[in-house]
């Protein structure tokens, strides 16, 4: 078990209390690809910093490689090694000078020695698709908000984490850069075995990229399923008020309205050519 | 973490001390400041806390509340304590080991000057906590504008609190937010000397004057875009007009302070 | 006369290196009433044409008209400024004071208008916006959509003939963006103010009378959303998002299918069943 989350409440300590989190019970295993949804102010972000200790829960136990990381204060960078968190808009933590000393920030902290840090630059940078020679010596801030993103989140890979962990990374991303993510993200979780957690409200990205998708409500995990199964059930998550993705929604309606096409199709080349398919055959 | 330092958050309340105009309580705790330095008697400081117990009694606001603003303090109120006992000498010593010392006097002073300071942000903080930021600054205003015509900006500077007092929100959080990030990449803000601390927080930093700026050009535009062009010729939503008991209010406050300053 | 009348103008920035001007050869009208959609992904000078509109920039060349007012002349910034409000993308950077109310009455203030009436316009604004009872909130405790609304109020409050939008849904969620967008339809529709909306999700040309598609500072495309959206493959081409349901039906298309023009997936459903 990579992470094991048994009876996590949170509350924060503010004027307001707010119970963001109740009662918990979750187990990620090695290699999933998980997306998570829900309303702002679901407790999906609050969920992601338990994975990491950035929040220590007000009660119940996280366990990160069968490790209690809910009372051994001391050993949170450890933790931190293995599970890397890339924030929403993660461009606005960029501080340093060159985008080689931004990326190289995390290694250092590990503790690497020049070489060791100078490949782990070079290897994720090829990894997002920045070029090392042309973009190692340029400031970050004069880059352009998809490259800059592009970055940030090499900054986390070149943490080698286990378990890499994303907030939105596709707010505000024009559809060349969002493919150019998904395309990452697929690679990183097929070839290179990460366990990839997702949070989105781009529920096209939920339901291509992930094998398991859960739903967050009022800080409850209400669903916790593959995507095909999440996204059958319709009025569940529009009870929610979360929408289907585009693609399913148009299936589940032209199946309601008598044209048997398979609904669990979640690309839409792949989902016209069952329309296509269905409408020839009626 | 950062978010909690709220030293004299106004809290909005229905009660007299609410309603008072802010010039008014500006006035009135620049004189009770003055009353308080001019008191040197511990009996005096009980007499000026108990009062400012009744008013805060009559703010609504629970004390509570207001204690727990006084947190971040603590510190300063400490170490003042300590500066005086340790340091300052006179009276009888009371206790010594080789160079130091503890001195009556120091420990005399040390608690005169802690319950001094301790009365004064009580009850500053009592302003804010109960004056809204805009009618505080619109208050300053009000109070600076007749040095308007020897140049001094008052509008602008009252425009100036208002918008700091707006983003103070937004930049806590915003900093909240990128120490964690940085510290989901390694960095650690807790440990080490004061040297590698201060070093520790660049990655803070940076990011957040960076996107300080972006803000200030941004909320630039936009002012521009609603037609602010300085102080002249504006109005306002919430006039700012004296009502008989703020007279009456600030007529106590002068006898008392005027009692106290004599006694 | 339209209400707004941009002829030839091009834009050059002062300060950058490059020598491409941010806008080129820029010619449109927009009608009084209208819902003008401008749409065009980052860098496509959409951003830099609002800003000419409310007199934040002035044209490097060529001329802008706002209701009979040009902008190149400088008496008349502020009547131009009162006549057309604007929003900007990000919800935290434009509000101004710590009060919702003390927000919405920053314009009227500037305006030199009554307190009394002032505080009439806050509350008949923030109604509008469906904000009522959020006057004495602090702007951070909104969410994103709320904010956008409690900015639209601002604006509102100034009573312009026209509101600009640029992007005001870019940094929000689903929800966020249903709030946003339902506001602005029904301002346009039921109170008949102008609209200009800037925005890079073709989902929110739907409902506009004029489509206008920007890429590299000119106007590439000018029409209603059912011909604009015809040019699936044109409009992939400069990296926009195209909905769903007209991406399905030009897949359709291709297979010798026949489907009517489609904007929705209502439509699309519609048109197959």
């Amino acid at each position: 078990m990579l992470i094991e989350l048994i009876n996590v409440s949170h509350v924060y300590q503010d004027e307001n209390n707010v119970k963001a989190l109740k009662n918990i019970n979750l187990e990620i295993n090695k290699g999933e690809f998980i997306g998570i949804v829900g309303h702002t102010g679901s407790g999906k972000s609050t969920l992601v910093q338990l994975f990491n200790g950035l929040i220590i829960p007000s009660s119940g136990t996280v366990k990160i490689n069968g490790k209690n990381i809910t009372n051994e204060k001391s050993n949170l960078k450890e933790t931190r090694r293995h599970v890397g968190l890339v924030f929403q808009y993660p461009e606005h933590q960029l501080f340093e000078e060159t985008v080689y000393q931004d990326i190289a920030f995390g290694p250092k902290n590990l503790g690497l020695n020049k070489d060791e840090i100078q490949a782990r630059v070079n290897e994720v940078m090829e990894l997002v698709g920045l070029d090392y020679d042309e973009f190692k010596a340029r400031s970050p801030f004069n880059l352009s908000g998809g490259q800059q993103r592009k970055v940030a989140i090499a900054g986390v890979l070149a943490l080698k984490p286990d378990v890499l962990v994303l907030d939105e990374p596709s707010a505000g991303l024009d559809p060349q850069g969002r493919k150019q993510l998904a395309e990452l993200l697929q690679y990183l979780y097929q070839e290179l075995e990460m366990t990839i957690i997702l949070i989105s409200h781009r529920m096209e990205e939920i339901a291509e990229l992930s094998s398991r998708v859960i739903v967050m409500h009022q800080g409850e995990i209400v669903i916790d399923d593959n995507p095909v199964e999440v996204f059958s059930k319709e009025q569940k998550l529009h009870k929610l008020s979360l929408d289907l993705p585009q693609i399913t929604e148009i299936l589940h309606r032209l199946d309601e309205r008598g044209l048997k096409v398979n609904t669990s199709l979640f690309s839409v080349s792949e989902a016209s050519a069952e329309i296509i398919k269905a409408l020839r055959s009626k | 973490m950062l978010k909690d330092i709220t030293i004299g958050q106004y809290i909005a309340r229905d009660s007299i001390i609410h309603a008072l105009d802010a010039r008014i309580k500006i006035m009135i705790t620049t004189i009770l400041i003055i009353a308080l330095f001019t008191i040197d008697t511990f009996m005096g400081f009980g007499l000026f806390t108990a009062f400012v117990l009744g008013v805060i009694l009559l703010s609504k606001i629970s004390i509570k509340k207001v204690l727990k603003g006084l947190k971040p303090i603590l510190i300063l109120v400490l170490f003042t304590l300590f500066i005086h006992i340790f340091l300052t000498n006179g009276g009888e010593v009371l206790w010594s080991w080789k160079f130091i010392s503890i001195e009556s006097e120091g420990v005399y002073i040390g608690f005169f000057m802690v319950s001094r300071i301790f009365i004064l942000i009580l009850f500053t903080s009592l302003l804010t906590l109960t004056t809204s930021p805009l009618q505080l600054t619109d208050g300053i205003e009000y109070i600076l504008s007749p040095l308007k015509r020897f140049g001094v900006p008052a509008s602008e500077l009252s425009m100036m609190m208002t918008i700091a007092l707006r983003f103070i929100p937004t930049l806590l959080e915003e900093a909240d937010k990128i120490m964690k990030a940085q510290q989901a990449r390694g960095a650690d803000f807790e440990s080490g000397n004061l040297i590698q601390r201060a070093k520790s927080l660049i990655p803070l930093l940076v990011p957040l004057f960076i996107s300080a700026f972006r803000r200030a050009d941004d909320l630039a535009l936009a002012m521009e875009s609603r037609c602010y062009r300085g102080g002249e010729g504006r109005t306002r939503l919430h006039e700012l007009e004296y009502k008989y008991y703020d007279f009456v209010a600030l007529g106590m406050i002068i006898i008392l302070a005027a009692a106290v300053s004599f006694y | 006369m339209s209400l707004i009348e941009i002829s030839g103008v091009d834009f050059l920035y002062q300060n950058e290196n490059s020598n491409r001007p941010a806008l080129q050869n820029i010619n449109l009208q927009i009608e009084a009433g209208d819902f003008a959609v401008i749409i065009g992904s980052n860098g496509s000078g959409k951003s830099t044409l609002a800003k000419l509109l409310n007199v934040l920039l002035t044209p490097s060349t060529g001329e802008i008209f706002v209701d009979g007012l040009n902008t190149n002349n400088p008496d008349n910034t502020w009547k131009i400024r009162q006549k057309v409000g604007m929003v900007f993308q990000n919800p935290d950077n434009q509000l101004v004071a710590s009060m919702v109310e003390d927000d919405v009455a920053f314009g009227p203030e500037n305006l030199g208008i009554p307190s009394q009436e002032i505080r009439q316009r806050v509350d008949k604004s923030l109604e509008m916006v469906g904000m009522s009872g959020f006057q004495k909130f602090a702007p951070h405790k909104l969410s994103g959509g709320q904010k956008q609304r409690v900015a639209i109020a601002g604006v509102i409050a100034m009573e312009p003939d026209c509101i600009v939008l640029d992007e005001p849904t870019a940094m929000l969620d689903p929800q966020g963006r249903k709030e946003v967008m339902e506001t602005v339809e029904y301002l346009n529709k039921e109170k008949g103010i102008t609209v200009v909306h800037i925005t890079h999700f073709m989902e929110e040309a739907v409902d506009a009378d004029k489509v206008i598609v920007m890429n590299q500072g000119e106007i590439l495309h000018k029409g209603t959303p059912k011909t604009i959206f015809r040019l699936v493959k044109q409009l992939k081409e400069i990296n926009l998002d195209i909905p769903v349901a007209v991406e399905v039906a030009e897949y359709l298309r291709q297979e010798n299918i026949n489907i009517p023009d489609i904007l929705s997936i209502d439509e699309l459903v519609e048109a197959l069943c």
